[in-house]
């Protein structure tokens, strides 16, 4: 399936639904779950999310959801996931993709990631906005989801993201790329009452997001 | 690939930094002070099964093999996801982003990986001679890096493959010196 067709099957509300919240989760979830949470019924959740599978947009898998296995365990569940391949569409074609690994590698070859992460900082300040400022937690979380991050708050009022959007760039270069986001952010969050810091994890993007500590009183 | 197999080969990883200053300069304080940090974090990392570290001493800071200002870190894995895990996606990855505060670049490769039997724990010697063999050849599966990266399977064959043309070269090297004696035809090209 093309890019094109793979992406327009979102184009319906009910899938749109089921997929962004399989994505948001970052784990396997059931038909059941997927399905209430989109406010459908179990078997057009279903129809809906094989339909995603068949496009490639996630991934299934089965599993018992009770956790108990051996006779008795009962039929395994299928489940979804995210799928880790991207679909894009640019009208007219375009690849920046190409050109921002080229420019990667070559500002590894040469050393460079204080002078990228000197211009991350101002690209991040530039999409402040005219205010100047994106206030407190709640600002930058929106700033954050617009651009694709996918942010989830802890109960500890700890913003980490879901979805690194410098993906491709960031698996072949990662302190670079890395350092090019953690910059990136600081400039965003710069004026404001959120303090931004490294702190990578496994499936998670490389920065979390707090409300910095002099502004809690 | 199944990671919950006990596997019989395991993943060294070595790598070496040219420091821009002596540790004990004050300039480098953040990065001293992050060194018992990261790697208590190391040694609690599932997947990690060695490191090395000076008779006496915290780290191997203090051991210069490949030169007076080159520190050296020298590491054993379970797969390379539980390497990779640690070196980009733990704490260890900020010492990574304030790389070049720290250290020189390198205009050669400065880091390599290469699988192990489970249970050999390897040499500096045998470090330094993997790194030559990235320098000289590039990456191979008995020298590489994360961006081209190869399974113990492959490194298996290679090594048998390595071994083999050694043994050949050994033979070809009896048939040359026998062929040099007085009744006997040229030697095999």
């Amino acid at each position: 399936m093309e890019d094109i067709d793979a992406i327009a099957l979102l184009q319906d509300p009910v899938r749109r639904r089921l997929y962004e919240f399989v994505a948001a989760q970052g784990r396997d979830v059931g038909r059941n779950e997927a399905a209430e949470a989109a406010g459908v019924a179990r078997t057009l959740a279903a129809f809906h999310l094989d339909k995603l599978v068949g496009a490639g947009l996630l991934e299934a898998g089965s599993r018992r959801l009770s956790g108990r296995s051996g006779p008795g365990a009962g039929r395994p569940a299928k489940v979804y996931r995210a799928s880790a391949a991207e679909r894009a569409v640019s009208v007219p074609a375009r690849d920046y993709r190409t050109a921002a690994g080229v420019l990667a590698e070559a500002a590894e070859m040469a050393g460079l990631d204080m002078e990228v992460q000197d211009a991350a900082r101002r690209e991040g300040r530039a999409l402040r906005g005219p205010s100047g400022s994106c206030g407190g937690l709640d600002g930058v979380e929106a700033v954050l989801t617009a651009r694709g991050y996918r942010p989830v708050r802890d109960e500890g009022g700890v913003v980490r993201m879901r979805n690194c959007p410098f993906r491709v760039v960031a698996e072949r270069f990662p302190p670079l790329v890395c350092g090019l986001n953690l910059a990136l952010l600081e400039g965003l969050a710069e004026g404001s009452e959120v303090r931004v810091r490294m702190d990578p994890r496994p499936g998670w993007c490389c920065v979390a997001a707090e409300k910095s500590k002099n502004n809690e009183d | 690939m199944d990671d919950h197999a006990p596997s019989r080969f395991h993943l060294a990883q070595f790598n070496v930094a040219t420091l821009v200053l002596p540790l004990d300069d004050p300039r480098m304080a953040d990065f001293v002070a992050l060194l018992d940090p990261v790697n208590a974090l190391a040694d609690a990392t599932p997947g990690f099964v060695w490191r090395l570290v000076e008779e006496g001493e915290a780290d191997a800071t203090g051991m210069r093999p490949a030169g007076e200002d080159v520190i050296i870190n020298f590491s054993v894995w379970e797969s390379a996801g539980s390497l990779w895990d640690f070196v980009y996606r733990s704490a260890h990855l900020e010492t990574m982003r304030r790389r070049r505060e720290w250290f020189r670049r390198h205009m050669e490769a400065h880091l390599v990986m290469w699988w192990i039997p489970a249970g050999h724990v390897p040499t500096v010697e045998e470090a330094m001679e993997r790194l030559a063999l990235i320098r000289e050849h590039g990456p191979t599966p008995r020298a590489f890096t994360f961006n081209a990266s190869y399974t113990a399977e492959e490194a298996a064959q290679a090594e048998e493959a390595a071994q083999a043309e050694e043994a050949e070269e050994a033979a070809q090297a009896d048939v040359a010196a026998a062929a040099a004696g007085p009744e006997r035809g040229s030697p095999v090209a």
